[in-house]
């Protein structure tokens, strides 16, 4: 049941193949804008509040299936993200509503896909994990464990093909990295050198199963020696660490078109979705998730540095609550799809003679 | 008008796609040095390189899914997967992915893409490498499945299934690669979707898809040369989408049916055309329809148990004579 120490060390730095681009941070902040900052604090507190809504509407009943919150992982999330050019494409797994936002969705167009209304990400078909915008990047969450990472794989490939100066980054879990689509689409990314960065949220929990109880080799990073691929180790709650070695990984990618796997040390504030109370959890572990709470941290760094005051820390805040609750009101104001529109998406290519589209169909 | 093999039809038309499109690109097990364990590649990597034939590591739900991910990009990938038996471990990424990337992402990607595979038993491969599993596919919404059954129909539905923008799963059968047949010149892509009369007849209604399409005819052109007997013959082509008007208005015409299957019984696709004769053309019915599959077993090593267990000229013949005995037409 305990989750052991180990989730207390600080981040391990992995060696790296490149010149390390933190020393920047040597100081508190240094070399940093402090616009650029206050917009991570901004990213990060519109997660949190979005996500403390899906979790309200979720108890309305006005978000139905499953809802898998990224709260305490917003920090990983931002710094991911600003790591990637907006032509840059992103997989997810089924906890990605904060990565849509990051990836430049509207907050609306998020929360209406929750509500399952027309005006959403995917129009009301895809829900919680299967967001979608081609226009942002956003490839798609996906549902099945590990089932975005050969898929990821796939889009770099194609990427390759065109020659094209695009990366992919794929999100995922720690619990993923035990299934054989991991391993799989590791290779092959590997031994064609496609430009793709797979990134994995440890959070030390595959639901409610720890890390050391399912992964024989719980520093997850490590795995990519396995295909002679770069592999490095994060403080996923500290932003600028995750945004300087992400953008490290992605510019490695882009530049040389090889893979890599990086690994954010994280924390779920809650269970893995809405609906569980986490049990399992040891008061100590929950304990120190809240003591990593990235955005009160991140928070309480910038007004320590005299880059927010505290009236300017909370009229972001009072502006990331403005923006969720408008997304919340775009999302009951849009419409459900008409059922009229049920069979609009079973095929790209219409065919002449479709099987019956209703069991009472006459057979034509 | 040439006679080539089926093999040499799906050949043709790859090698005539790639050159049409550059976004149509072979991947697969042993496609290029190796040149296909079917040969139906032969040639093609020294002709197109490794970029657009690219030989994949034995990691089928890998390199299924990566031909998924290049295919919402806009590429055309064509899929070998050595047979429909290792298909199995990429069924995540056909049934979970391929098959639903675009209904739940509300259209806004699709998956062009197709896997091509054979199927079939009669090799003496025992039971793992000689399944017709074809069903598996046909159930799923948002994928097609094609089963050609001549050379000239390999021709035409390949092409209709590389320029479809949905993955279509394209099911070959082992027995079919060395049979010839007329081909036109110029092949037009096949509609998918759509069923073919390849024998008109008012006794009865015999209807195949691939192998069992073309025993059917056979076994009607017989049994008209030796018995009198007029078959009409219906070749599904498409298991999904499934062209039920053409069938069921044969049997409406003929009043009887039998369907021909390689697939087992149970469940299988000739229990789905049974039950749309049922609903749409009870009235005209004058015998139940009859169905000819294989064994219910894993398909047996030995010769005389892997004969007995799959459906055969014979056991087609018999059904349809008793189908015809039933109903008082046979002469």
């Amino acid at each position: 049941m305990a989750e052991t120490a180990t989730r207390t060390k600080p981040a391990t730095r992995a060696k790296s193949r490149r010149s390390s681009a933190s020393a920047a941070n040597s100081g508190p902040f240094s070399g940093e804008s402090a616009e650029l900052l206050r917009g991570y604090f901004q990213q990060m507190t519109l997660i949190r509040r979005f996500e403390e809504r899906a979790a309200q509407g979720y108890t309305q009943a006005k978000i139905g299936g499953y809802c898998h919150l990224n709260l305490g992982e917003e920090a990983t999330v931002v710094g991911l993200m600003s790591a990637l050019r907006k032509t840059d494409l992103l997989f997810t797994n089924y906890r990605e509503h904060g990565y849509a936002l990051a990836k430049g969705i509207e907050p609306g167009r998020v929360m209406a896909e929750l509500y399952g209304r027309t005006t959403g990400t995917s129009k009301g078909w895809g829900g919680s994990m299967h967001m979608f915008d081609v226009e942002a990047g956003l490839l798609g969450g996906y549902g099945i464990v590990g089932g975005q990472i050969p898929l990821a794989t796939g889009a770099a490939l194609a990427i390759d093909y065109r020659d094209g100066d695009q990366v992919v980054m794929c999100q995922m879990g720690d619990g993923t990295t035990n299934i054989g689509a991991f391993h799989e689409a590791l290779n092959i990314a590997a031994l064609w050198n496609l430009p793709v960065v797979f990134v994995v949220v440890n959070n030390f929990l595959g639901m409610g199963t720890t890390v050391e109880k399912s992964s024989a080799e719980s520093e997850l990073y490590k795995r990519a020696s396995a295909y002679r691929m770069h592999g490095e180790r994060v403080d996923g709650n500290d932003v600028l660490a995750v945004r300087d070695t992400a953008t490290r990984l992605v510019q490695g990618a882009r530049e040389s078109g090889g893979p890599a796997l990086l690994e954010a040390v994280s924390h779920r504030l809650k269970g893995h979705s809405v609906v569980d109370p986490a049990k399992y959890r040891s008061e100590e572990s929950v304990q120190e998730a809240r003591d990593n709470d990235p955005v009160a941290n991140f928070r309480a760094r910038l007004v320590e540095a005299g880059v927010l005051d505290e009236d300017g820390a909370k009229e972001i805040e009072r502006s990331a609550q403005a923006d969720a609750d408008a997304a919340v009101a775009f999302a009951d104001d849009s419409p459900h799809p008409e059922v009229s529109t049920l069979f609009d998406y079973t095929y790209a290519t219409p065919v002449a003679n479709d099987s019956r589209r209703l069991p009472a169909d006459p057979v034509f | 008008m040439a006679v080539i093999t089926y093999r040499q039809a799906l050949h043709d038309t790859l090698r005539d796609e790639m050159h049409r499109d550059d976004d149509v690109f072979l991947i697969g097990e042993e496609i290029g040095v190796f040149e296909g364990s079917y040969k139906i590649t032969a040639g093609l990597l020294d002709e197109f390189g490794e970029k657009r034939v690219r030989d994949t590591p034995i990691a089928e739900e890998g390199f299924v899914g990566a031909a998924v991910g290049a295919a919402m990009l806009g590429l055309r990938p064509v899929v070998e997967l050595m047979t429909i038996n290792f298909s199995l471990v990429a069924l995540d990424q056909i049934v979970n992915h391929a098959a639903k990337i675009y209904g739940m992402f509300g259209g806004q990607t699709s998956v062009p893409m197709v896997l091509r595979t054979p199927g079939g038993g009669g090799q003496q491969l025992g039971a793992t490498h000689s399944q017709n599993i074809e069903l598996y596919y046909a159930f799923v919404p948002g994928l097609k499945v094609v089963a050609p059954s001549t050379p000239a129909d390999a021709k035409a539905l390949l092409l209709a299934a590389i320029r479809d923008d949905d993955p279509v799963l394209f099911l070959e059968n082992l027995a079919l690669y060395n049979t010839k047949g007329e081909v036109p010149d110029h092949v037009e892509p096949a509609e998918i979707g759509k069923a073919a009369v390849t024998r008109e007849g008012t006794d009865i209604t015999i209807i195949g898809y691939s192998r069992m399409a073309g025993v059917a005819t056979q076994v009607a052109e017989k049994l008209h040369d030796e018995e009198g007997i007029n078959a009409e013959v219906v070749d599904l082509r498409s298991l999904r989408p499934l062209d039920r008007e053409t069938f069921v208005n044969s049997v409406r015409k003929t009043g009887c049916a039998v369907v021909a299957e390689d697939d087992w019984l149970t469940y299988g696709i000739g229990a789905e055309i049974a039950a749309s004769i049922s609903d749409g053309a009870f009235d005209y019915l004058d015998a139940p329809v009859r169905r000819v599959a294989s064994a219910e077993v894993p398909l047996p090593y030995a010769k005389p148990l892997e004969t007995a267990a799959l459906p055969s000229a014979e056991s087609l013949t018999t059904a349809v004579r008793e189908t015809l005995d039933a109903v008082g037409r046979r002469r």
